[in-house]
């Protein structure tokens, strides 16, 4: 209901209802916009100038029968995750009850198929985990950055169950996260960030709202990038490419300090 | 008709004695890195053998290369776009490091750091990959003139697909009559099956020149294009996670000179030169329907350049005038098209590959003389070649999809230049029935046997630089590998090697390279534009900072202007200039 209602009619009254503690304002008002920026402003810095560091470093020529199960699963999986978020995020809950759709019916079909993107992930990520400590050779390719990348990784996903079965009521009462943490969501899009609604929202969805956050901050920064990278453009392109002998940016000169540019095609 | 360059090669397999110096200059100048420990852009196999990596030419195994579909369509045989986007998280394919091999060095430290004992101490192997000792067990060339060995020649794809079709006779008098060396660089194919799987785009066909390149700032790391290629010559570098692959050394080529494999063949058994084809029709000619008329496709494609019509269409395509006329004069124009001896390496992977190879007749002519005959006498050789079946079926397999008409003519041709020179250059009267026995004129089995036997330097390779309209980008033309851990990074910085900034590596020096094996005059040290150091050092000359004997008489450096009054080797003028080109 709170969503009908005009911003600044909702502002005031909810300025009036509830009293926000600091911490409850850095995280709920300021740090989903210091993450967009971070995030954004990363992702567009890293690929201006680290294009040559772009890549999923693949370690399939280290190990080939433990991935061939644990990767696709994962991924599969978390792009199943991906989409749950998306349509549990965006899309508020009037839209899905004015289609007929009731909560516990919604509900139902969300823990349904959450549970085997949830399930696949995980066992995905754990496999790929016992895999990267086990296997000599991967283990030895496995970059500081990369550890905390998984510590990060890891720790939203395990956060993301923990809240699932909270929501779903297996751990504790239930609760319906579209009606606060959802709206919430989609207020710091129009740039009037509801806190209070997560103020109010139960532990398990504010741990994993905050592991969220935190992974989006390290993402430009870890091989994660190369989820951008989904080469949606090869389906349409011709097989073969051709290129002209173009000239480079960096060459025949000694390199600037600093950062340079990665030369575009 | 649209008219294309294409920058290819020739390799005159008699001559290879397999000394693997191509391979070693090759890995010394582009793979010498970690990451890429594992990686040989060229290569050598013992054939018959398993090859490198181990079977790769076993595409029901690999899925390399291009099949023609039903409907006469070209499809990757990895599968469909869609299907191949689904396998993106593992590559089903995708050969592992024990296919190629593991790469290791010696645990030197213990020779100087073991304890006082009994037994010398040794250094034991240690995995470059695990960073563990480990056992060696197959490496670079293991096999290296082994194909005879019941244990690894039964392995080879070649021979199982001819065992199938002519049984098990064929292995034992393969064994007794057979052996060669197949070198093997980027097939730098005008339909290349690499380029097409690449998800990214990041690997392209170099308009210009059909160099097929990966750039290493789009390639993404996906693998498809190792498992796309079926000669298997894309690698993936496991620290950088990009792929890389042979280059046709561009940066030399594009000022003239040739490959650094090519350059140092000890055999000068390699050819480079340009072909002009039709681009329009790679595509219909690649889905050729029967496998063993690819070869013929393949020839269609390549246009006569001495052809006027060819030639204006190539100007009005933009090829320059002194790249058409490069083209006239191409040796592996005239080895492949003109004369028919150089054939291709599987065509039936539907790659249009554009390196060819001369069969080889020593393997004939070997077993021919064992028999007693004359070997070189032209009669004999004629007969030989319809009489010895076996290694004519395995040649054809490699090189025209088994059919064994083009390699009789090829390896016709060169009995026939064989046994006709003998003649010529034992003072004999030559007999005209020779050349025109393989349908040659004796004007053009001299002008074979000037390019083959002869070969020289300015006849093997015929390569245009980069174009003079374009030569301002070229000096700006950096060296994709520039980039840390590249090949390009191997300046030293303040903290060791591969320390501190990239070294630019321009064309500028390759530039310089070729002057100098160009000039006839011992270069002057204190010259900038010669640049000496040991890396491009060519033994002319004495590169800086060694002691040199002053020139005995003074003679102005051919390049006039720039010579009068330097005298080459005085130390002031050693110690300076080495520093960035």
């Amino acid at each position: 209901m709170i969503a009908a209602l005009p911003l600044a009619a909702r502002a005031q009254e909810v300025a009036s209802d509830v009293q926000l503690s600091t911490t409850d304002i850095l995280l709920w008002d300021v740090l989903p916009y210091v993450t967009m920026a971070v995030f954004v402003v990363g992702m567009i810095w890293r690929y201006r100038y680290d294009r040559f560091g772009w890549t999923t470093r693949s370690s399939q020529l280290y190990e080939k029968k433990l991935i061939r199960i644990a990767s696709p699963l994962f991924h599969f999986g978390i792009l199943a995750v991906l989409m749950g978020h998306v349509v549990g995020l965006l899309i508020p809950e009037q839209w899905t009850q004015a289609v007929g759709i009731s909560e516990s019916t919604y509900h139902f079909f969300a823990v349904l198929l959450g549970a085997f993107a949830g399930a696949a992930t995980l066992i995905g990520i754990v496999l790929l985990i016992i895999r990267r400590r086990t296997v000599g050779p991967v283990f030895s390719a496995t970059t500081k950055n990369d550890k905390v990348m998984y510590l990060f990784l890891t720790g939203a996903i395990l956060l993301g169950v923990v809240a699932t079965l909270a929501g779903a009521g297996v751990l504790g009462d239930g609760h319906n996260y579209r009606e606060d943490v959802s709206v919430w969501f989609r207020s710091l899009f129009y740039l009037q960030p509801q806190a209070e609604l997560m103020a109010a929202a139960p532990l398990a969805f504010k741990i994993h709202a905050v592991a969220g956050m935190a992974l989006f901050i390290v993402w430009p920064f870890t091989r994660l990038v190369h989820a951008f990278s989904a080469p949606v453009g090869y389906v349409f392109r011709p097989y073969v490419v051709y290129r002209d002998r173009g000239p480079h940016d960096a060459g025949n000169r000694q390199p600037r300090r600093g950062w340079e540019k990665v030369g575009g095609p | 008709m649209k008219v294309m360059a294409q920058m290819g090669m020739v390799m005159n397999l008699d001559k290879c004695i397999g000394c693997h110096t191509c391979s070693v200059t090759c890995k010394q100048a582009w793979t010498n890195r970690a990451g890429v420990e594992y990686v040989w852009f060229n290569n050598v196999e013992t054939r018959p053998g398993q090859g490198y990596p181990r079977t790769y030419q076993d595409q029901g195994k690999w899925k390399g290369g291009w099949v023609r579909t039903q409907r006469g369509k070209l499809k990757l045989r990895s599968g469909s776009r869609w299907h191949r986007l689904t396998t993106i998280f593992t590559n089903p394919v995708l050969p592992e490091l024990k296919d190629y091999y593991e790469p290791w060095t010696y645990d030197y430290d213990n020779l100087i750091s073991a304890p006082l004992g009994e037994h010398t101490p040794v250094a034991r192997p240690k995995s470059l990959i695990t960073g563990k000792p480990m056992k060696i067990e197959w490496s670079a060339n293991w096999d290296d003139d082994l194909s005879g060995g019941p244990e690894l020649a039964v392995d080879d794809p070649v021979i199982k697909k001819i065992k199938n079709e002519v049984g098990d006779r064929v292995k034992m008098e393969f064994e007794q009559a057979f052996m060669f060396y197949l070198p093997r660089i980027c097939e730098h194919c005008l339909n290349p099956a690499c380029v097409a799987a690449c998800p990214s785009g990041a690997m392209y066909k170099r308009s210009e020149d059909g160099i097929v390149l990966v750039d290493q700032d789009a390639c993404r790391g996906w693998r498809m294009c190792v498992t796309g290629c079926p000669y298997k010559k894309v690698y993936f570098n496991h620290r950088t996670g990009k792929a890389e692959k042979c280059t046709l050394c561009y940066p030399r080529i594009e000022v003239g000179l040739p490959t650094v494999c090519s350059e140092t063949c000890v055999g000068r058994l390699r050819y480079i030169g340009l072909f002009l084809y039709d681009a329009d029709r790679v595509t219909e000619a690649a889905a050729t329907e029967n496998e063993q008329d690819l070869y013929e496709a393949q020839l269609d494609l390549i246009l006569d350049p001495n052809d006027p019509e060819v030639a204006k269409q190539a100007q009005r395509d933009g090829i320059p005038m002194d790249w058409i006329n490069a083209a006239r004069k191409s040796p592996v124009y005239a080895l492949a098209k003109k004369y028919k001896v150089a054939l291709p390496l599987h065509p039936e992977y539907r790659t249009m590959p554009m390196v060819w190879y001369i069969p080889p007749l020593s393997p004939v002519v070997d077993a021919l003389r064992e028999t007693g005959n004359d070997a070189e006498d032209a009669g004999n050789l004629f007969g030989a070649l319809n009489a010895l079946r076996i290694p004519i079926e395995y040649l054809a397999e490699l090189f025209t999809a088994g059919d064994v008409v083009p390699v009789k003519h090829s390896l016709g041709i060169l009995a026939a230049m064989r046994s006709f020179m003998r003649d010529s250059n034992l003072g004999k009267p030559t007999d005209a029935s020779i050349p025109a026995a393989v349908g040659l004129t004796e004007e053009e089995m001299y002008s074979l046997y000037r390019l083959l036997a002869i070969a020289k330097y300015d006849d093997r390779y015929v390569i245009p630089e980069a174009h003079s309209e374009t030569a301002r980008d070229l000096e700006e033309l950096a060296c994709s590998l520039d980039y840390d851990g590249g090949a390009g990074m191997y300046e030293q910085g303040p903290f060791g090697e591969s320390s501190g900034r990239p070294a630019p590596v321009a064309v500028e020096t390759f530039h310089a390279l070729a002057h100098r094996q160009g000039t006839d005059t011992i270069v002057d040290a204190s010259d900038e534009d010669a640049k000496v150091n040991l890396l491009n050092w060519d033994g002319r000359g004495v590169p800086l900072g060694m002691p040199t004997m002053p020139p005995k008489t003074a003679e102005p450096d051919s390049a006039g202007d720039r010579a009068a009054a330097s005298t080459p080797g005085r130390p002031d003028d050693a110690t300076r200039s080495g520093g960035a080109s």
